[in-house]
């Protein structure tokens, strides 16, 4: 899929076990590009989520390889990881908003890898990164919402912070873990455009992977320019939207009266 | 013959403790003379207590304003450290943060803190300080470290870690973690904490001084000693009077410090 297009993130033979001998991942092996919209898709259960959180280590892989920028992921201690998951901003399907602090300040949430704890806790961030945060509160269509409390906000406005939030970190890779799965089906195709729109341009004209689990398989379609399909802990189709065709799906989900 | 189909069973180890329960307040009655007729002789006692102590009679203005002052400043002090020193150890000995080696020596503070009535800690804290205020700060501080940090040690317990894990996914440093994931989801149940103890601050100070440990108690004792009624009437109004201007100024702390926060004091 991706040879000949610079590798963003590679992932060599990922396992991981949550308790001994009940394997979640089986040998994953992918690597992503540089750019564009890698969906996976599959069963609940399957392991998408864990895939995605092994990514920043949220979950602690049982083996494998995770090479991104360079380095193997897996491998790093507490301070390099602290300082690789700078690289990497993560979308939530529940939002993960800090319900009791303000829109501005969830934003620049996204900056306290960059910014000694003291200052953060005193909110001294630097005018760069404030005035960076009023822009992208405008991208994300919430200017003027600045000073209200993250849990006055409706689904798809908490969203859109939260995509706010990763994309000032500024990363080099983007996660979403079913960005949508709590929302209405407007508000869903909304937010997928606005994730297609800040990848292309993450706000200095530079674009960025990103990984998005997914279990609406037409709005995966629509926006994904890659799709993974996973089937217990395994990954059984990866290739473009237009190859996912019903037998593909059958094999993905298992079953096949869904499909009617 | 078989019996009636029974709704309820019965549970004659209930009934059993029921019986034991009522034997043993009788046998306690009559063990420690609590009958009638002495609680009849009592009342004409208070009768007469009552008629001493009225009308009320501030015999001593200097003692009783320095008393006060001095119950006022331990009670603030007091609660100004035990809050600043409950605030680590509570966030310490909060199991989903900390692991089992930090939480479990600040666990065994605080249950060291909440095990002695704070008179038994006044006397101790008396003994080893000597007479006087130092020793009644001690003792106060001693009780609310206990009670603010067990409470907030359990609120933070009961936080999202999703929040949490969204801040540590951006590489948040530890320090920044906690300001950002943790603490602005207890705030506001800490600022409940702090002042409910600021207010029962106010009304221990005014009993270490019973035992020697500074305050208006000193003064009270010393009073009823001297069957002093009518100025013993006295400062237990001016007790009562300080009592309610504190819960007027605990609340008013809470009224600024939560007024981000009304929407979850609902």
């Amino acid at each position: 899929m991706t040879e000949g297009i610079a590798t963003a993130l590679s992932i060599r033979n990922l396992d991981k076990e949550y308790t001994r001998g009940k394997p979640v991942l089986r040998a994953i092996t992918l690597a992503i590009g540089a750019t564009g919209i890698t969906a996976i898709i599959g069963p609940s259960g399957t392991g998408k989520s864990t895939l995605i959180r092994c990514i920043n280590r949220l979950v602690e892989p049982t083996s494998g390889e995770i090479v991104f920028q360079g380095q193997d992921l897996v491998k790093l201690d507490r301070r390099a990881l602290r300082l690789a998951r700078r690289q990497i901003g993560m979308v939530f399907q529940e939002y993960n908003l800090v319900e009791r602090l303000t829109v501005m300040e969830n934003l620049l949430c996204g900056r306290l890898g960059y910014v000694a704890p003291l200052k953060a806790w005193l909110r001294k961030y630097p005018q760069g990164d404030i005035d960076r945060a009023f822009s992208l509160l405008d991208t994300v269509g919430l200017a003027g919402f600045a000073n209200q409390r993250a849990d006055s906000l409706s689904g798809g406005q908490r969203q859109r912070v939260g995509i706010a939030r990763a994309i000032m970190q500024e990363p080099k890779l983007l996660l979403a873990d079913e960005p949508t799965s709590s929302l209405d089906p407007k508000t869903s195709v909304e937010i997928m455009e606005l994730i297609g729109r800040v990848c292309r341009d993450s706000g200095r004209g530079n674009a960025i992977p990103v990984i998005i689990n997914m279990h609406d398989v037409e709005l995966a379609k629509r926006f994904a320019d890659r799709i993974i399909g996973m089937s217990d802990g395994r990954i059984v189709y990866d290739g473009a939207p237009a190859g996912l065709t019903d037998a593909m799906l059958k094999t993905v989900y298992g079953g096949e009266a869904w499909l009617q | 013959m078989a019996a009636n189909p029974r709704a309820f069973e019965r549970n004659r180890l209930a009934t059993f403790g029921w019986l034991a329960l009522a034997a043993y307040v009788v046998y306690a009655c009559s063990r420690l003379d609590f009958t009638w007729a002495r609680f009849m002789t009592g009342l004409d006692n208070g009768a007469r207590f009552i008629g001493r102590m009225l009308p009320p009679n501030i015999a001593q203005p200097d003692t009783l304003l320095k008393g006060l002052t001095e119950s006022l400043e331990i009670a603030v002090l007091a609660s100004f450290l035990g809050i600043l020193v409950s605030l680590p150890i509570g966030l310490i000995a909060a199991r989903n943060l900390m692991p089992p080696w930090a939480s479990w020596p600040a666990r065994a503070i605080i249950a060291l803190c909440r095990s002695f009535h704070p008179v038994i800690v006044a006397i101790l804290f008396v003994k080893a300080v000597g007479f006087g205020a130092l020793a009644g700060i001690l003792a106060l501080v001693v009780a609310s470290v206990g009670f603010i940090g067990k409470l907030f040690a359990e609120a933070i317990e009961e936080i999202s870690l999703k929040q949490v894990e969204a801040v540590r996914a951006t590489g948040a440093p530890f320090m920044s973690l906690i300001s950002y994931g943790v603490l602005p989801q207890v705030f506001s149940r800490f600022v409940g904490f702090a002042t409910y103890q600021l207010d029962s601050n106010l009304r221990n100070s005014t009993m270490v001084g019973i035992v020697g440990a500074g305050g208006i108690g000193g003064t009270l004792f010393a009073a009823f000693q001297r069957f002093d009624y009518d100025f013993v009437c006295a400062i237990l109004l001016c007790i009562i009077g300080m009592i309610m201007v504190g819960e007027v100024l605990a609340t008013w702390v809470r009224g600024v410090f939560l007024e981000r926060g009304k929407v979850d004091e609902e």
